[in-house]
Formats: structure tokens, sequence, C-alpha cells
């Protein structure tokens, strides 16, 4: 029993990070139909931009543990953010009305570029987060274990997916957004800058991504410049479970990806922990490739 | 004697029933017209008698033979060929290399077979290539056989599909608005076609908005509207039939 | 094509040849080794050129096929002695089974997806090999002790002498450059870009096109499949590292830089993406940024490759008249 509330705490809390990785796949998927598979190294970019400004900015002791986390996650989406954009300028916009599979291959040769630069700046090596940001205290509830850390890891992307959805629903750059997913062409009929809102969703995605990588910093301490990969990939898994370019799903697919691999790899096997994501891919591309709250489409002769 | 038949056949796609139990049956032999106005549910039977799509009910008869639900390509191998309504060609390729996809159901060797360069291979290959070069004279294009299938004109890229269902030999041709996109010769050019490749015995179910194609080349027409058949006769009886003239009049899409 | 230029052509590739032929006379043993990995890439891109650059099937996993390939000569060989050579068909057979299990519930995805799942694949693979499945991979370390080919007696070291080796995979390579020729412009092959042209069109022309799809996937596994025992071979040992997904990156790039759909391209990749790292060492750090930008560069100026196929011409002046004729 406490296992298995170890697991799903654990598996909650990393749940919660794929799920914001997720939301800037299928953001991205909603409005263009593309994969962004740049968008792991993003991530990854997140979390080492985090760790330049935690040391060289010292924040934390300035202005105090939780505010500075706070503004240097900020800073960090923001800047992932404008990077976000300026992949999106270099890799898809002259690909708009290519096929669409060219805009995959860009997207890799992004990935490949993106990864190495990090790897090229910070070297090969793992680098390390400052410990004792974020309180380690356990505390019990009906005498379970609960490390904070995974409260306010899980806590902290909750509230950004809230944001977002309440953003997406209630705003009305929101609606432009929703509308622009469902036909672009009649969007920009009804008046809507649809570059405008593709560079938004270039934007809230890769920052969503960076907060992220933020947080994996925070969580495990240490980051590689490959973390991208491993992490985007079972990102992507999350958003095809919940059901591609839907909001909602993907933050249900990442939750529940979460759960599935932690108890996965307790109860099944941990040295096939990494498999167990793309087993899922697999098998719910092969059962129902619209995912969990995915609609199905006809295709058209 | 009717070679096809289409019985009660039904499709819905989510809430809405495209198709609705329309049943008809095309005589061996004859230039058999599925007509109605925009969105009336046409390419969707075509669409089910080929099995692009699999109906929810209902049933096509090939031959005496059920064909529901076969996959396109077992269809295509058993005699029932198409066009299609948007073009679809295989733009960067060869006009000739377009029509011998066709030749492809009635050929035999595999990939084995090309990698040792069988004698048997080579002669189908050549038998391939003279077939697709005779359909092409047949539909009028044997100069352009070199051109790529994206040079044609409109016209002409609605030729080259009629070519590539031919070189399948097939015995009923489907085609989907045969005239869209001609220009007044052309369609009379492709209403001597269409009496050509009757007189080939290949029996002709054809989708068309252009009325007076209709009228010339059709010897019994089916209405739908809104899914469902609303009539069915010769072009004379469908001229009169009240149904039909209120369907097209009460949309502003055709003129009659 | 006007003569001038189909002569320049044909005399450009017997220099091409002449020149590979006999360019491990003169060169050391390490760019001998160079030619060779240039050599086993350009079976591993031809092999992948017929999944997608012919069917167009965007599949990132190719180096599940070889990984399955290399560890049957390997286990097979090292437990029973059988001489490397002889286990290439038997290599071949495994991966094209492999492929034929694991392909045939996934060729229908979308593009996109298709190449998720391929790479997913490739990991499983991987994660496969490194928790030494069934007990005979060997696990991370891999398997040693491979033995070196042997044809007709005469043993065949890649380590000691490059040169033989560099004439036995050379060998392989214009085998799989004839049939693969063959392949391409026959019934199957044009079955295979018909479908990648249009999918629609393709089955309303009577091809199954998901039988085509399957029979290029098992077609490409087998080649690399055959391509692993000569790599298990040459290298005497395996381990899961040389099957990473990268090892697929490299692959696919090799068909898309090089020219997807056209062997000519294929063969130009592999020397650009196996050998040209080799002569700017200076640059190694920064090979993949390099290979990576040219992927984004490439897709915008030149997205069908270097050397893009051109289209079949076809003997039709050489039909009689009188055989046009339905």
């Amino acid at each position: 029993m406490e296992q298995f509330f170890t697991q799903l705490t654990n598996g909650l809390a990393v749940g919660g990070i794929y799920a914001l990785i997720a939301l800037g796949y299928t953001m991205v998927y909603g409005v263009l139909k593309l994969i962004n598979f740049a968008h792991g190294d993003l991530f990854t970019i997140g979390a080492y931009l985090g760790l330049t400004l935690l040391t060289s900015l010292a924040l934390t002791d300035h202005i105090g543990g939780i505010a500075g986390i706070l503004l240097l996650a900020v800073m960090a989406m923001g800047l992932v953010g404008i990077i976000g954009i300026l992949l999106d300028r270099a890799a898809y916009k002259p690909l708009r009305t290519s096929p669409r599979l060219s805009a995959v291959v860009s997207a890799l040769g992004a990935s490949i570029v993106l990864s190495n630069t990090v790897m090229l700046v910070y070297g090969p090596s793992t680098r390390v987060y400052p410990q004792g940001l974020l309180p380690s205290q356990v505390f019990y509830i009906f005498g379970l274990p609960v490390p904070v850390m995974r409260f306010i890891i899980l806590g902290a992307s909750i509230l950004l997916m809230i944001g977002l959805y309440v953003f997406i629903q209630r705003t009305k750059i929101g609606t432009a957004i929703r509308a622009a997913a469902i036909d672009q062409d009649a969007a920009r009929l009804m008046g809507i800058n649809v570059d405008r809102v593709i560079m938004l969703v270039f934007f809230i995605g890769p920052a969503l991504g960076g907060a992220a990588g933020v947080m994996v910093g925070l969580y495990y301490g240490q980051i590689t410049f490959t973390m991208g990969w491993t992490y985007g990939l079972k990102a992507f898994t999350a958003a095809i479970l919940g059901g591609i370019g839907n909001i909602p799903g993907a933050m249900v697919g990442g939750l529940l990806l979460g759960v599935i691999e932690a108890l996965g790899a307790a109860y099944i096997s941990m040295a096939w922990k990494d498999a167990i994501a793309f087993f899922v891919l697999i098998l719910i591309l092969i059962v129902r490739p619209t995912g969990l709250l995915g609609e199905r489409v006809a295709e058209k002769i | 004697m009717s070679l096809l038949q289409v019985e009660n056949i039904i499709k819905r796609f989510g809430g809405l029933l495209a198709v609705d139990s329309v049943s008809f049956s095309v005589p061996r032999g004859a230039v058999f017209g599925l007509i109605g106005p925009n969105g009336a549910g046409k390419t969707t039977v075509f669409n089910l008698i080929t099995g692009n799509y699999g109906p929810n009910g209902g049933s096509v008869i090939f031959q005496d033979r059920d064909i529901t639900g076969q996959p396109t390509h077992r269809i295509v191998a058993a005699g029932i060929a198409r066009t299609f309504q948007t073009i679809r060609l295989f733009a960067n390729m060869a006009v000739i290399e377009n029509v011998l996809a066709g030749c492809h159901c009635r050929m035999r060797s595999g990939p084995v077979a090309a990698m040792l360069r069988l004698p048997s291979q080579h002669k189908e290959e050549r038998q391939a290539l003279s077939k697709a070069m005779a359909e092409l004279e047949f539909v009028g294009l044997f100069d352009q056989a070199e051109n790529l299938a994206r040079n044609l004109s409109y016209g002409n890229q609605r030729l080259l599909e009629i070519a590539r269902a031919l070189a399948s030999d097939p015995r009923l041709i489907i085609l989907d608005e045969p005239a869209g996109g001609m220009n007044e010769l052309e369609t009379a050019a492709l209403v001597s076609l269409i009496a050509r490749i009757q007189a080939r015995g290949i029996t002709v179910l054809l989708i068309e908005h252009d009325m007076s194609l209709v009228m010339k080349a059709c010897e019994q027409l089916v209405v739908l509207e809104y899914g469902k058949k609303i009539a069915e006769g010769t072009p004379a009886e469908i001229k009169k039939n009240p149904l039909v003239i209120e369907a097209y009049l009460g949309s502003d899409d055709e003129d009659f | 094509m006007k003569p001038a230029a189909g002569q320049i052509r044909k005399t450009a590739y017997a220099a091409i040849i002449l020149l590979w032929m006999v360019a491990p006379l003169f060169i050391g043993k390490y760019w001998t080794d160079v030619l060779n990995n240039v050599a086993i890439y350009a079976v591993l891109g031809l092999s992948l050129n017929i999944i997608l650059g012919y069917g167009g099937m965007f599949h990132m996993g190719h180096a599940a096929f070889y990984a399955v390939g290399a560890y049957t000569t390997a286990i097979v060989n090292t437990a029973w002695g059988v001489p490397v050579l002889w286990l290439m068909p038997a290599a071949g057979l495994a991966a094209g089974l492999f492929a034929l299990v694991v392909a045939r519930p996934i060729i229908h995805l979308r593009g996109d997806y298709l190449l998720i799942v391929t790479i997913g694949m490739v990991e499983i693979v991987r994660i496969a090999l490194i928790n030494n499945v069934f007990g005979i991979t060997g696990g991370a370390n891999g398997i040693f002790g491979i033995s070196s080919p042997s044809v007709f007696g005469f043993q065949v070291n890649s380590i000691v002498a490059p040169a033989h080796y560099f004439y036995l995979v050379t060998a392989f390579l214009a085998i799989t450059i004839v049939l693969f020729y063959l392949l391409e412009n026959s019934r199957f092959g044009r079955a295979l870009k018909f479908l990648c042209s249009d999918e629609v069109a393709a089955q309303g022309s009577g091809i199954n096109t998901a039988g085509y799809k399957l029979a290029a996937f098992v077609i490409g596994a087998v080649w690399a499949g055959m391509t692993g025992t000569l790599y298990a071979s040459k290298m005497g040992f395996i381990s899961p590292e040389s099957f990473s997904f990268w090892e697929s990156v490299v692959m696919f790039m090799i068909v898309i830089l090089g020219g997807s759909g056209n062997i000519a391209g294929v063969l130009l990749g592999a020397a650009l993406i196996i050998g040209l790292p080799e002569i700017f060492q200076g640059l190694q750090q920064y090979r993949l940024l390099i290979f990576g930008l040219a992927l984004m560069i490439m897709m915008i100026f030149r997205p069908q490759g270097i050397l893009p196929p051109k289209p079949r011409s076809y003997p039709i002046d050489k039909l009689e008249k009188n055989e046009v004729s339905f």
C-alpha cells in the first residue's frame, strides 16, 4: 500500500510535467496539424536556461526562495517562448505550403540543431541544479508519506494548466486560437490574424515546456542535453493518449501516462520503465489513434 | 439482366445519414446516370460501391457476387474501375506510367521475378506497356505519353483518369463528374468517348452535373436528394418528374 | 535527355566505380575502413530507400531490423560456430519476419504517426537488448567473439586487412544496387511509387496498398538484416549502442538528403554523411549540428534531396505500332 501510494504521487508529479510538455505538442498540432518534434528540446533549453539564471542571478538569495524560483521560472518561460517563435520562423514558416512531411523532416533537423547547440554551449556532461531550493519535508496522510516537493510540482503544473484552459476558453485571443484550430481559412475570413495566432501558440507551448524544464531540474536535481528527447517522446505519447489537438486531453494523458509509468516500473519491471511509454504509444495508435478524448473524423475522398 | 445491384445501402457520418437506404440496379451494357443536387450523397454512393467506404447497412452485388465492404483493390480486380471527382492522378509521373497503374491488377510478377529479371516478367512489362499505349490512343492522349501528368490540361487529366480506369479491363466503369472543368468541345468529345466505351461492352455508371451531357449520354437515371432516391427512369421521364423539378429548383446550383 | 548528357553521366559513373575499386590500393587502412563504413551505410540506405524513398513511409526505426540481423548472426555464430556468411540468409529472414510482425499493425498509420511509432519500435528493441531479453543478447555489454567472414576458405579479417573486407562489402553493395535497380523499374517498384504519390488513387487503380507497404517493409528489413551480418562480422562484437535511435536517424538522413527514391542519390548521401565527417575531423563535434541544419535547409530549397529521382522513361518508341493493342 505504501509503495503503491509512493508510486502514485511520484507518477502524478511526473505526469504533471508530461502534461505541461504535451500541451505544447497539442497546441501546435491543433493549429498547424504539425508535430513539432523539436518541442522536447525547447523543454531542455528551459531546464538549462533555468539553471543559468539560477546560478548567475542568484535570485533566490536576493528575494527569497519561493519568489526567486517563481521569477526565475517566468523568465525562463519567456525566453523559451521567444525561442519557440524563432524556431517557427526558421524551421516551419517557410514550409507552410509544402507537403506536411517536409515540415516533419525540418522539425527533426531543428531538434538535432537545438539539442546539439545545448551540448556545445553547456557541454555534454550532466549538470546539477542547486539543492534545497524546494522544501524536502515529507508529511503523512493516513500514515502514508507524501514528499512536499511532489505536491508543489503537481500543484504548479495544474495551476499552469488551469491558467491556460481559462485563457483558451474565456478570452478573445483564446477564442481566436480555437477558431484557427478548427478552420484556418474560415478564421482568416472572420478577420482573425492567423499568423499572430500561430506566433502565440509557438510562444505559449514552448513557454509551458520551459516551465516543465525548470520543474524537472528542481525535482530531479540534474539535467542532460539529451533529456528533451525522452521527455519529448513521452509527452508526445501523453498528447496522443489524450487525443492530439485536444487541450484537456493533453492534461489527462500526461497525468495518466505518469501514473502508468510509475506503477509499471514498480510492479512490472524497473528495467523496462522507458519502454512502457512506447508500448502505450504504439497500442493507442493501433487501437484508438484519436486518443481518449479525441473525435473521429472521416477522411474526404 | 443487371450487372450491378445496390440494395438498401446506408452510410452514416457521425449523426448525418449521408446515404439512406438507396437501391438501384445497373443493367449490363448500359450508360447509367446518378444525379442530384450538391450534397445529395452521389459520390458517397460511388465510394460505397468501390469500397472506399464501408457501408453501415445494405449490400452491393456485382455479377451476382456480394462485394459489400471488400477492399478497393479486390473490387477493381473484380471488374469495377473508377475515376475521381477531384482529379487524383499521380501528378509527378509520366502519363504512360499513370495508365500502367491501371494495368497493375492484370499483371502477376512480384518483386522476386523483377530482381531475377525473369523472361515472363519482361514479357509482361512489354504487354502492359502496349496495353497502356492502346488505352491512351483510345482516349486521344497517345502523343502525351511521356509528359508529366500534372502538365496536362484539366480536360486531358480527366481523360487520363479514364484511360487509367480502362487499363484495368473493367466490366463497369464509374465516372465521377467526368465533364467537370471541361469546355463545350471537350464535353462533346466526352459524350462520344462514353459511347465508344459502351461499344467496347463496358457498362458505364456516371455522376454528372452537366445536364445536357446526362440527357445525351445516359439511358437510365437515378435521382438522389438528401441521401434518398427520389426518382428513377429514362431521361425523358426524369425531366417531367415533379419531385425532381422541385429538388433542382429548390437548390440554386443547377439550371435544369 | 540529350545523348551528350547521357554520355557524360555514364563516363562519370564509370570513373567513380573505377576509383572506388582501386582506392584501397592507394589509401591506408584507416581510410579503407572509412570506405567500408560508407559501403555498409550505402546498403542500409538503399534498403531504407525501398520503404522511405519509393513507398514514402516515414520509417525511422530501420536500426531495429539491422539489429535483429546482427544479433541473429552473433548469437548463432558464437553459440554453434556456424560460419558468418552462411548466416546472412538467416539474418535476413529473421529481420524480415520481425518486420512482418511489427509492421503489420502499424503500416496504415499516417506519415507522422508512423514516424513516431517506428521510433518507439527501435527504442523498445534497444531496451530489450540491454535487458538481455531471452537471456541471449548479452545485455548492455553485447556479444563478443564473432568470427570474421570466410570466402572459399579465405579469412576476411576487417581489422587486420580492411582491404579484403572492402571487396567483400563492395560485392554485396554491387549486387544490392543491381537488384534494387531492377526492383525499382518493375511492377513492384511502380506500385510503391503510386501509393507514395496518392494512396487513394493507387487503391482505386487496383493496387493492394497495405500489402505493398508490408512487402516494402519486409524487403527493406531483409536487406538491413543481411547487412547486420556484415557489420557483426566486421566488428567481431556488437552491443545495443550500435543500434540506437541515432543510427536510424543517420540512415534516414542518408536517404532524405541524398535523394529519396533515387539509388544514385542514396549512394551520394551515404558518402557525404559517413565520409565527410572523417575528412573534417576538426569539426567532429559540430557534425550533428551541421546535419540538422542541412535537413532544415534542404526541406526549404530542395525537399527531394541532392539527387532527386528523374521521371522514368519507357521504351514506347521501341513498341511496334501493331503491338499497341488492348
